[in-house]
């Protein structure tokens, strides 16, 4: 290709940046057009819930981002997150029976029991798509309907309302992890932090995370480096189910209840904020900033038209707009790199 | 291109011998350039009218790129079709259709999920009033399967047939769509000896007709049967062309591999020292009965370079694939310095000492979208943690070490391994291997598609890398490439070692005598 070379792959260059960067630019975006159109739109009340909003979308996608980055999908998250504040609520308002025996676990048991059942999840959803080679939509679709449907099992599709637990029983405390603080900022965006830097450093630093973007990468060429295929996508399943049971209790803690419908709808938002993020579908490129700032602009974009006053339905229309454009500049994106990188060839030969 | 000295190749003046009328189609320096390779070369093709105009060559000679041009689904980058003096542009598979050019793929193209009429008739349905006439087609299905004398039920599902009868399906579409040029790339690679034989029966009805076949398959003993021209291409060159009656097998497989221009010896002198690996019967058994690597017996010694020679499906790649664990299917007894190794998965191999440098860099051994430096270390990151993290440090001086130590030329190992040339891509997944420290490292041809100087210095890294101890397997399909590297040569064909030569012994005569057994037939003529 040697018409491409000198400006043109400068030019090049820039406009492959300022895609890499799309998340970004579009957060920034976003954020004018409604500090315009929405009067008080940037004050410290609004930022502190549109946070509280993202951090929980933000949570679902860094466990989404390691299964795309696989070249996987999850479909499930949604629905673990609901089964997982309905145990929660569960296991506070009606304990763990055993026979004839009740007996009422304490919040932070309440909490690892029901970390453990999302990851448990996430553990079958790998596990089927890793040994039996199932494609990871159909996989995780299943999920998507059992999870589902025990979340509404569990309570025969009712509330469990008012989760505070009785002081008797030793199992209060619960609304504690959605309406606490540390140093003014409120719990769940703290810990939409701890995930963030906890995996940029599995991304980074850990082999598991290089064999995540090997596999996205050329699953072929991975598996003959000896990388262990089936144990990384069970892995990356694993964590996504992690995140999905964090989501849920944060959110049947927020609202001191569970609903069997908590986190519905909530995979498409995940992903969306991954695309919007950077990640390619198709696995390999992507990163754990880029996911989180992605959700800061789904976030912003949903509560910016709520405070705008935009009907619920055009919300969805612009919503919509929205993943389907992230898309397309995904595939758009693909294309220029490769003209970036056959530039690069070009140089190089012109220069040796 | 041609060294006439050579008495073997007696080309046949194609402008005398052959009246220009009888060239129905044909190809006018042909050249496909891919991004990074270059896979036709100026490449002229004639095929010949009523005749069976046979193409061969190995794997990424450029056989396929050059149907695919001739049917429409490829376009060349430069180059002239002509049919029957007239130029035309095949832009579309369909277009070529119109003019009369059909072609049977090479990877099946059935619908299992049709049935076999179905099937036949995809994409040009017969129709009454717009309707598809199921009776209609039924009835021509029938005919077709009488005539190729098969006992297959024109309803039943295609997915439920064996193989090889999936493949007489695809022939059955080609032959009812009534073509002035069938092309047939590899029709026989699933079929039994018997379908063989109703195939060519098939082919000389079809020839007597008019009807003008071009015929691509790596079963050089086939050719020899029913091939009527022969055109040898190499490298996306074309190396020569032939009537069938004058040459032999020996001639073909000259012209497929052959070097023409001299290798130097890259061969030094080294202490070869004592056995690192000895295998037992590795067997590896083939999908459809017989063996892909049958009861193998070989040794490697410390230092030593083992060229392993063979055509294509001789079961080069196969044995490699049982050795680095690939192959899950393969038995036999593997010993590393002695010491039996029971691990089956790659990254267990790896660790017992085994690494392989796979054949085709794209699909198995480069992960494109990660950094040169990302590709270095993806085999030994455990090798390069501090704590239970990856030491951004060591990985670092690991890959600077690497790029140094074996000339990677890259200005930035944070780049893209996309942005590197084919040879150094290569040395990229060489080095990957390397970090591993390995006692064994097999090299399944290592100088595929990558240019003249760049396979010189992997010829020299392959010398450094056996003088400082390593055990290495080397495979080529180059004849002087292997002689030129190796201390000692292995020749396989269908699945068995079929000739052992020390460096001294192995003259290509011997090294294609061997390669070739088992590929004789009765009345082929073998000089």
């Amino acid at each position: 290709m040697p018409e491409i070379k000198g400006k043109k792959a400068n030019w090049l260059k820039i406009e492959s940046f300022i895609m890499k960067g799309r998340a970004f630019i579009a957060l920034i975006f976003v954020l004018i057009i409604f500090t315009i159109i929405v009067p008080n739109f940037v004050n410290s009340t609004n930022l502190v819930v549109m946070t509280k909003h993202v951090a929980i979308y933000a949570t679902l996608a860094i466990g989404m981002t390691f299964v795309i980055l696989t070249g996987g999908i999850d479909l499930s998250v949604g629905s673990i997150a609901g089964l997982c504040a309905m145990m929660a609520g569960g296991f506070i308002n009606e304990g763990i029976t055993i026979g004839s025996n009740t007996f009422y676990p304490s919040v932070p048991m309440v909490l690892i029991l029901t970390m453990a059942i999302g990851t448990f999840c996430g553990i079958i959803n790998g596990f089927i798509i890793a040994k039996f080679n199932v494609a990871a939509f159909i996989a995780t679709l299943g999920m998507w309907y059992v999870a589902r449907g025990f979340a509404q099992i569990r309570s025969n599709g009712l509330t469990f309302p008012n989760l505070v637990g009785r002081p008797e029983l030793g199992n209060t405390g619960f609304p504690l992890l959605g309406a606490g603080s540390f140093l003014g900022v409120s719990y769940s965006i703290w810990i939409m932090l701890a995930f963030m830097l906890a995996s940029i450093f599995i991304t980074r630093k850990l082999p598991f995370g290089r064999h995540v973007y090997a596999i996205g990468g050329n699953e072929k060429a991975a598996r003959m480096s000896g990388v262990s295929i089936d144990k990384t996508k069970i892995g990356v399943y694993a964590i996504s189910g992690f995140c999905s049971s964090v989501v849920g209790l944060i959110i049947a803690s927020q609202l001191v209840a569970s609903h069997p419908m908590t986190g519905d709808s909530y995979e498409m938002t995940a992903i969306a904020a991954v695309v919007l993020g950077g990640a390619s579908l198709s696995g390999g490129i992507g990163s754990i900033g880029g996911t989180v700032i992605g959700a800061f602009v789904i976030g912003i974009l949903s509560d910016g038209l709520v405070m705008a006053g935009v009907s619920s339905f055009w919300q969805q229309v612009a919503k919509g707009i929205v993943i389907v454009f992230a898309v397309i500049i995904d595939q758009v994106q693909r294309r220029l790199q490769e003209r970036v990188s056959l530039s690069q060839q070009v140089e190089e030969k012109e220069n040796a | 291109m041609f060294e006439t000295q050579d008495p073997l190749n007696t080309i046949f003046p194609e402008s005398t011998a052959q009246n220009t009328d009888d060239i129905i189609l044909h190809a006018e320096k042909i050249t496909k350039v891919y991004p990074g390779t270059t896979a036709l070369n100026n490449v002229d093709f004639d095929a010949y009218r009523g005749k069976v105009n046979v193409l061969v060559g190995e794997n990424g000679a450029g056989k396929s790129t050059l149907m695919k041009i001739l049917a429409g689904v490829e376009q060349p980058t430069s180059g002239k079709l002509y049919l029957e003096g007239r130029e035309i542009s095949n832009g579309s598979i369909k277009e070529a259709g119109r003019n009369g050019i059909g072609i049977i793929f090479q990877e099946m193209m059935v619908f299992p999920n049709l049935t076999v009429t179905e099937n036949i008739f995809t994409g040009r349905e017969k129709r009454v009033n717009g309707i598809v006439s199921d009776k209609e087609q039924r009835a021509e299905t029938v005919e077709i399967l009488k005539k190729l004398e098969q006992k297959i039920n024109p309803d039943q599902l295609v997915g439920e047939l064996r193989v090889g009868q999936q493949q007489i399906i695809e022939i059955a579409r080609a032959v009812s769509e009534k073509r002035k040029i069938l092309i047939m790339d590899e029709p026989t690679s699933a079929l039994s000896n018997d379908e063989v034989k109703i195939l060519f029966k098939l082919m000389r009805e079809l020839i007597a007709s008019g009807v003008t076949i071009i015929y691509i398959s790596h079963k050089l003993e086939e050719l020899l049967q029913i091939g009527d021209t022969i055109t040898v291409l190499r490298d996306g060159n074309k190396m020569a062309s032939a009537k069938v009656k004058d040459i032999n097998l020996t001639w073909i497989i000259r012209w497929m591999v052959g070097e023409k221009h001299t290798v130097k010896s890259y061969h030094q002198d080294r202490r070869i020292g004592e056995e690192l690996m000895r295998v037992e019967d590795i067997t590896l058994p083939r999908i459809g009965g017989g063996y892909s690597v049958d009861h193998v017996n070989f040794t490697v010694r410390k230092g030593e370079v083992l060229g392993l020679y063979g055509l294509v499906g001789a079961g080069r790649s196969e044995l490699f694939e049982c050795l680095c664990g690939h192959a899950k299917d393969a038995t036999g007894k593997i010993f590393i310095q002695g010491k039996e190794i029971k691990s089956k998965r790659i990254d267990e191999r790896i660790s017992d000492g085994i690494i392989l440098v796979p054949e085709n860099r794209q699909v198995d051994g480069l992960v494109q979208t990660m950094s040169v430096g990302g590709n270095v270390v993806l085999s030994s990151l455990q090798n390069l943690m501090k704590g239970f993290w990856i030491s951004a440090r060591q990985e670092k001086k690991a890959v600077i070490q690497k790029v140094e130590e074996i000339h990677i030329k890259v200005p930035d190992t944070k780049n893209l391994i996309t942005s590197l040339s084919g040879g150094n891509q290569q040395k990229v997944v060489v080095s990957r291997a390397l970090l591993t420290n390995p006692t064994i490292l097999l090299l399944d041809e290592p100088t595929r598609g990558i240019d003249v100087g760049a396979k010189a210095e992997i010829f020299q890294l392959v010398n450094e890398l056996a003088s400082r101890g390593y055990g290495i397997i080397f495979v080529s399909t180059e004849l002087k490439e292997v002689i030129s590297v190796s201390d000692r040569i292995l020749v396989m064909s269908k699945g068995k070692i079929t000739g052992e030569f020390t460096r001294e012994e192995a003259t290509e005569e011997a090294l294609v005598t061997a390669s070739a057994i088992g590929h004789e037939l009765e009345g082929v003529k073998n000089a």
